[in-house]
């Protein structure tokens, strides 16, 4: 008898080692949907409880307030005041700023990288390339963001002469930087993926290594390419403890990537631990914490959508 | 068989005295350092009794204070109406002492030439009115605003009492604890930041006037202790009832002499002491 062959000892053994191993993966499911659940219960109140949303209905959420008498309508994010303001526009304006500088920042480097990588690096040089910039995805987010805070914002300011130290471009480019493993492994694997004989009947027909990398496999493998990007700007919407720390936390409405951000990640992280429990600042920041999930999972799916179809595309066929 | 029964029981029953005679202290980051230091000496001399002290901000401490899951709840304010309903509503019967006092310096980086500031200048300062290092004195250029997270008890206190609880300008980077705001500043030649003076090196401590034509004042024991410096204010120890047995030992421990002494060694400042004696329970 041949020693690797997988011989089951009995019937029963099998069965109940793969119940567990259903059971496993069954418990993901449920306690991603209890987080689900239990995350849209606390932010329930914002639709239904009438105390709420006297300070913090969805148009209070969202649009311009008129906060006191003769001021002029604004966006504003104060929910320890007189008047609690609740604003999402500026928290929204800055997660969207960060993300946007992040992605600016991320996708020539990664992309750079992996058409490097997957196409032009000898064997050896891919073999270091390839494994360096993954871990860099095992960099615990505080350390990038402490260095973002300490090293990055001063050398950034000398070399901009920006007013504020702590502004969006620091906070985004740390968080590209977390971003980079993510949309380089994605965009590798699918140029990667890209049959060989596609390459050798190019080949074949008198193209250079140029030609073939950017008529037919970067064209081949940009749905691979595509959801390293989603992924990434998910990546980027989500993280907390760089932005927290490299933002400067200001939630400021303007269009000045130079100016202070706050995220709506940072505000749940660093308000969430004091609120009181069950005041509408509480249901707010779960609210904010549903959105965020919505956002992610949407993007998430986004992106594993483009991914399938890129399997197709390149087998004829799903992998199933 | 039986000497292992009674070892064992004798185990449990030093667990259980053990267990009772552990004391939790949550609360304001600005308390943290002395509720250390008060933990350590006085367990140090009672070997028998366990002190867990942690940090959290203001709110976190009363919060667990109003949820019982903290014997002593360390603040750096009073407690708001809500909160005192809320306990009232949790059948807690809310006991609160002062244990120390405690300053709010602002921040100059070094490099700043203005050297005094009014209240109403630094109210100015702080919900944006004033925008200009040259409209208090200094070089022309934009204020640069540090505080602290909303969730702290420096924050509260500092909107109250300089900001008459108007909103801070929204340009205020929030930062996690006083020490980064010190940071901050310490990096920024146009900042300005506000915290406990009993941290803060690498700054220069603003010298603070009531109004125009009060005398400036720099932060120091001294001048808080004798309420000359305008921003100081009571460091607070809540518990849930009067306080009784260890924590009770432990309270009046802290407001003794010995327990005063190391509140200024750490930099604290010391109540003044008719006060202290008078905080002490009977």
């Amino acid at each position: 008898m041949n020693k690797y062959e997988f011989k089951p000892k009995s019937k029963i053994r099998e069965l109940l080692g793969e119940k567990i191993i259903a059971i496993s993966a069954f418990t993901a499911i449920v306690v991603i949907l209890l987080i689900f659940i239990f995350i849209f219960k606390e932010a329930m109140p914002i639709f239904t409880n009438a105390k709420v949303q006297n300070e913090a209905s969805l148009s209070k959420l969202f649009l311009k307030q008129q906060y006191y008498a003769g001021h002029e309508p604004k966006w504003s994010w104060q929910p320890n005041s007189d008047v609690p303001k609740y604003s999402l526009i500026p928290l929204f304006i800055g997660t969207l700023k960060a993300a946007l500088i992040a992605m600016l920042f991320a996708i020539p480097l990664g992309v750079g990288a992996a058409i490097y990588t997957a196409e032009f690096a000898s064997k050896r040089v891919r073999e270091i390339i390839k494994p360096t910039i993954e871990l860099l995805a095992g960099i615990p987010s505080v350390v990038l963001g402490f260095f973002a805070l300490i090293v990055l914002a001063t050398a950034l300011q000398k070399l901009f002469n920006f007013t504020y130290r702590l502004n969006a471009i620091n906070a985004g480019i740390a968080l590209g930087i977390a971003v980079i493993p993510i949309i380089f492994t994605l965009a590798e694997d699918a140029m990667t993926a890209v049959p060989k004989s596609l390459r050798e009947a190019a080949m074949a027909l008198g193209a250079n290594p140029w030609q073939v990398s950017f008529t037919l496999v970067l064209p081949a493998a940009l749905p691979g390419i595509a959801a390293g990007i989603v992924l990434g700007f998910g990546r980027a919407i989500g993280e907390t403890m760089i932005v927290l720390m490299a933002s400067g936390n200001a939630a400021i409405t303007s269009a000045s990537f130079t100016d202070s951000i706050r995220t709506l990640s940072a505000t749940i992280a660093a308000e969430l631990a004091e609120v009181v429990f069950g005041s509408p600042h509480y249901n707010v920041l779960f609210f904010v914490g549903a959105l965020l999930f919505v956002f992610t999972f949407i993007i998430n799916l986004g992106g594993e959508l483009i991914l399938t179809r890129l399997k197709i595309r390149l087998q004829g066929k799903t992998t199933k | 068989m039986k000497k292992i029964i009674v070892a064992s029981l004798i185990m449990v029953l030093a667990g259980s005295a053990f267990a009772a005679n552990t004391i939790t202290v949550k609360g304001s980051d600005t308390l943290l350092r002395l509720g250390q230091r008060w933990a350590e000496v006085y367990m140090k001399a009672h070997p028998d009794v366990v002190i867990q002290v942690s940090g959290g901000g203001s709110g976190t401490g009363i919060a667990a204070l109003l949820n019982g899951t903290t014997d002593i709840c360390e603040a750096s304010r009073d407690m708001k109406q809500q909160e005192y309903d809320d306990g009232k509503a949790k059948g807690i019967n809310i006991y609160r002492v002062a244990v120390a006092l405690d300053g709010i310096a602002v921040f100059f980086n070094e490099a700043n030439p203005v050297k005094e500031i009014t209240l109403a200048q630094l109210k100015g300062i702080y919900t944006g009115s004033i925008t200009n290092w040259k409209e208090v004195g200094g070089p022309s250029h934009t204020i640069i605003l540090y505080g602290r997270e909303n969730s702290s008890g420096t924050y509260s206190y500092f909107k109250e009492f300089v900001l008459k609880n108007e909103d801070y300008a929204e340009q205020t980077q929030t930062l996690p604890g006083t020490a980064a705001v010190v940071n901050a500043v310490a990096k920024d030649k146009y900042g300005i930041g506000y915290g406990g003076i009993a941290y803060g090196t690498g700054v220069k401590y603003a010298a603070v006037k009531k109004d125009d034509k009060s005398p400036a004042v720099e932060p120091k024991m001294e001048s808080v202790t004798d309420g000359t410096y305008p921003i100081s204010r009571e460091l607070y120890w809540f518990t849930n009832g009067t306080p009784a047995g260890t924590i009770k030992d432990l309270l009046n421990w802290a407001l003794s002499p010995e327990g005063q002494k190391l509140a200024e060694e750490t930099d604290y400042v010391p109540l003044p002491k008719d006060v202290a004696a008078k905080n002490i329970s009977k």
